[in-house]
């Protein structure tokens, strides 16, 4: 059977993140980060930045459930039982502070069979309250027998 | 922080993820997907047990390559992963990296992180800016 390919290109509506102190400190805690411009907000600041700072890797949170709506769309018709998250691109711009704003807005980049597993390639771009790019990535999710 | 040459070794960085790690991992990433939390659902699935998630051992990877301008967020500029053997909780991951290139202050380094002999993330790549 030939995979589907009807959803590249396709585009979905963005979603936006309000950024928090305590969920930047409770994600950093989880990673085992001991940067104090993560919690205190007088370090933050005299480090240079407006407010506490995310991880770069904090794009998780922002982004993950802002492509979510991309990987269930039944146009794009993944076999989740037998998904895999293959890969993962981050390319950072703007730092993310408490405070922010963050606007994810996922595309379909690719979709295609190689060896009898369908690659499903997506991307996202995350901008910030005065549009400013904070994070693009591409995510890999590998469907294995399509 | 030290200069940084190609074919440089960077610190290791040695992390243990506890029992819970995959719970409270959830809770700040909001992924709650069975697989990481309920070892009997892993199982039921064809898994050995529950197991961590991939974007937590990625954030691991950009821990080891953040320190390297001791842990300004600013500093990683890219990384790029490939998630292959699956990571479990409670054994230690090890992430070794190799500087694959230096542009002044611009370095790409490669990096790997593994739990004995199980390879968890490879072709990792990260851009950091000195």
């Amino acid at each position: 059977m030939a995979i589907k390919t009807d959803a590249v290109g396709k585009e979905w509506p963005g979603t936006t993140y309000q950024v928090g102190r305590e969920k930047i400190k409770e994600y950093a805690n989880a990673l085992g980060l001991d940067n104090p411009v993560h919690f205190d907000v007088e370090a933050a600041k005299a480090a240079g930045f407006r407010d506490v700072a995310a991880p770069p890797m904090f794009a998780v949170v922002y982004s993950g459930p802002a492509v979510a709506p991309a990987i269930l769309d039944p146009e794009v018709g993944m076999n989740f039982a037998t998904m895999v998250h293959g890969g993962q691109v981050f390319e950072w711009g703007e730092p993310v502070c408490s405070g922010d704003e963050i606007t994810t807005t996922p595309k379909c980049l690719e979709i295609y069979e190689k060896d009898g597993k369908g690659f499903y390639v997506f991307e996202s771009v995350s901008v910030n309250q005065d549009g400013e790019q904070v994070v693009r990535a591409v995510w890999t999710n590998i469907v294995r027998g399509v | 922080m030290a200069e940084l040459n190609e074919g440089d070794q960077v610190p290791e960085l040695r992390v243990m993820p506890d029992k819970y790690l995959p719970h409270r991992y959830a809770g700040a990433s909001g992924d709650f997907n069975p697989i990481h939390i309920d070892p009997e659902f892993a199982k039921a699935v064809g898994l050995p047990s529950n197991i961590l998630h991939g974007l937590y051992s990625m954030g691991v990877v950009a821990r080891a390559n953040t320190a390297l301008a001791d842990g300004d967020p600013r500093a990683l500029k890219r990384l790029s992963v490939q998630f292959r053997g699956m990571g479990v909780p409670e054994q230690e991951i090890v992430v070794t990296g190799t500087v694959k290139s230096a542009d002044g202050d611009r370095v790409t380094i490669d990096t790997v992180a593994t739990q004995g002999e199980n390879q968890i993330i490879r072709n990792a790549e990260a851009e950091i800016q000195l």
